[in-house]
């Protein structure tokens, strides 16, 4: 590994959204965000990807925050994922979204990773950012999705010549509290729901979001629609730190007298967004929360799914995965 | 002649941490600086139609608790300015890439990867590194005594970046568990394994003997 400077870029650092709107508008495509830089430094450095400037915003205040809103929450895009962890009115609302901040990568990539920069990180394929010369990055093949292709981190769902899956874990908890991301640019701002935002190879395989070329995600809208839920996060990774998921899940569930009224199940890492487990969200619905139910709508999580070579077992895991939320964590 | 010889006879005199910071600090290294710093391919500054909000170069920082000029480049992390402009060698850079943890500092108080900051980021913010952890008469603090005290380090190398989290954490939450603090140290890697003695380290820094735990 290279242990030198990064190549040269021009740094800009605005002070206010209206000034990195216009800097990014100024700057057409050659000016990369960077907000907490934990995924954008290691493009940089490995030579992968290059630009000519960078715009920080990591200074602007008006984008830190968590404020109430009408029961809900509104979460400034460069808050970090520990003062989200720890923050008293999203634990108290919205548990899901702080476990699953508290669950990204280490204490220090916490402290300063932001919640737009863990929706917006590109994914972790190492073919793609090991350089190759994928689809994804502009080539003509994919070397994940090969005979000997590694893959066993790769998707079950949704393969359309790339088997990317997302990295996030806060993006599986936002699209299962039903958020919505407020983008900003140079002709205004646009309100994305989260289930839309996160967009697979099929649609665009060169982005996983709908994040326009001079758009800058500002906030982040929880409604007051889950708030105060029953809620189950759980992540698993070979490694309890620092790791990135092989599968996770994110569950909002409404009971009312034992039985479950409403339900919002989301699956991490199995798909290039987070995938929504809609039929077992039927299937819970009207349910009691119990292990008879967990084995009933268990097996629907997985339908459909089309594994490679060496994600097999992210099937059970899945299933599993979904068992333990239902039943509330026991095994 | 003279001059080199006694400069050789000095540098017998001194530690070979004491004789690199006096070179730095000197700034008789200065080429081989710049070799590191701006001579490699892409490194050369170039000029732009300055747009507003573009960085100055030379900028003041808060290094353990003292305000310090310095010519920044745009691209430079904080690992690098501390490291090789400002002498502070205690900070290691071990994988550069945000992943091991030998390069953590504290930030307004909190642990980064500084592999993994732009310098420019933190004008206006106070940095404390390793060598910014010792009492003003020169004694170790509590929590590198105690590393001291349990035999915690082996090879060392990522003993500055452990005990600057474990200041981090103790100023956080003085009196944390076992558990607590093995997750506080998760973002520490340490490859010759010593993570039970860093643990014990930190048991011992806050009194909590009982939770020390001896093979």
């Amino acid at each position: 590994m290279l242990k030198d400077m990064m190549p040269h870029f021009d740094l800009y650092q605005p002070d206010t959204v209206d000034a990195a709107v216009t800097l990014v508008k100024q700057l057409g495509g050659d000016g990369w965000v960077v907000a907490g830089g934990q995924d954008s430094f290691d493009w940089l450095k490995n030579r992968v990807k290059r630009t000519p400037a960078v715009v920080d915003i990591s200074g602007i205040a008006e984008l830190r925050g968590v404020t109430d809103n009408n029961g809900g929450v509104t979460i400034g895009a460069l808050t970090t994922l520990a003062e989200i962890e720890a923050h008293p009115l999203i634990r108290e609302r919205f548990g899901l979204l702080a476990t699953a901040a508290g669950r990204v990568a280490s204490p220090q990539i916490r402290n300063v990773g932001t919640l737009g920069g863990n929706l917006l990180q590109d994914t972790r394929c190492w073919y793609y950012r090991g350089g190759m010369d994928c689809y994804r990055a502009g080539g003509n093949m994919c070397y994940a999705d090969t005979p000997q292709g590694q893959n066993r981190e790769h998707a079950v769902f949704g393969a359309s010549r790339c088997v990317a899956v997302t990295p996030s874990d806060t993006a599986n908890a936002l699209v299962a509290l039903e958020a919505s991301f407020v983008l900003r640019g140079a002709s205004g701002e646009r309100i994305v729901p989260a289930a839309d935002f996160f967009v697979g190879p099929a649609v665009d395989i060169r982005r996983m979001n709908a994040l326009r070329e001079g758009e800058l995600l500002v906030a982040v809208n929880i409604p007051a629609t889950w708030a105060g839920a029953e809620f189950y996060f759980e992540k698993v990774a070979d490694r309890a730190a620092w790791d990135f998921a092989l599968v996770s899940i994110a569950m909002a569930l409404r009971t009312e007298g034992g039985t479950i009224r409403d339900a919002r199940v989301v699956c991490g890492a199995v798909a290039c967004t987070p995938l929504r487990l809609t039929a077992v969200e039927q299937a819970l619905s009207g349910g009691a929360r119990d292990a008879a139910t967990a084995d009933r709508v268990a097996p629907l999580a997985s339908r459909g799914a089309q594994p490679l070579g060496f994600n097999g077992f992210k099937i059970p895991l899945m299933e599993n995965l979904v068992r333990r939320a239902v039943r509330g964590g026991q095994a | 002649m003279a001059e080199s010889i006694d400069a050789q006879a000095e540098a017998r005199r001194l530690s070979r941490r004491e004789f690199i910071k006096r070179v730095i600090a000197s700034g008789a290294v200065a080429s081989s600086a710049s070799f590191v710093m701006g001579g490699m391919a892409g490194c050369a500054p170039r000029t732009r139609a300055a747009l507003a909000g573009a960085a100055e170069r030379l900028i003041s920082i808060d290094v353990n608790g003292e305000l310090r000029r310095v010519d920044v480049l745009p691209q430079e992390t904080l690992a690098m300015t501390l490291r090789y402009k400002l002498g502070l060698t205690g900070t290691k850079l071990s994988c550069d890439r945000a992943e091991c943890g030998a390069c953590t500092v504290m930030i307004d108080g909190v642990t980064h990867y500084s592999c993994s900051t732009l310098t420019h980021m933190v004008r206006n913010r106070k940095v404390v590194t390793i060598e910014g952890l010792r009492g003003a008469d020169g004694a170790l603090h509590p929590v590198q005594q105690a590393f001291v005290d349990e035999l915690a380090p082996q090879c060392g190398f990522c003993t500055p970046g452990q005990v600057v989290a474990a200041v981090a954490l103790l100023q956080r939450n003085p009196n944390p568990t076992r558990e607590e603090a093995r997750q506080a140290m998760a973002g520490n890697l340490c490859r010759c394994g010593a993570y039970d003695s860093y643990l014990n380290a930190i048991m011992r820094a806050t009194g909590n003997t009982g939770e020390i735990h001896h093979g």
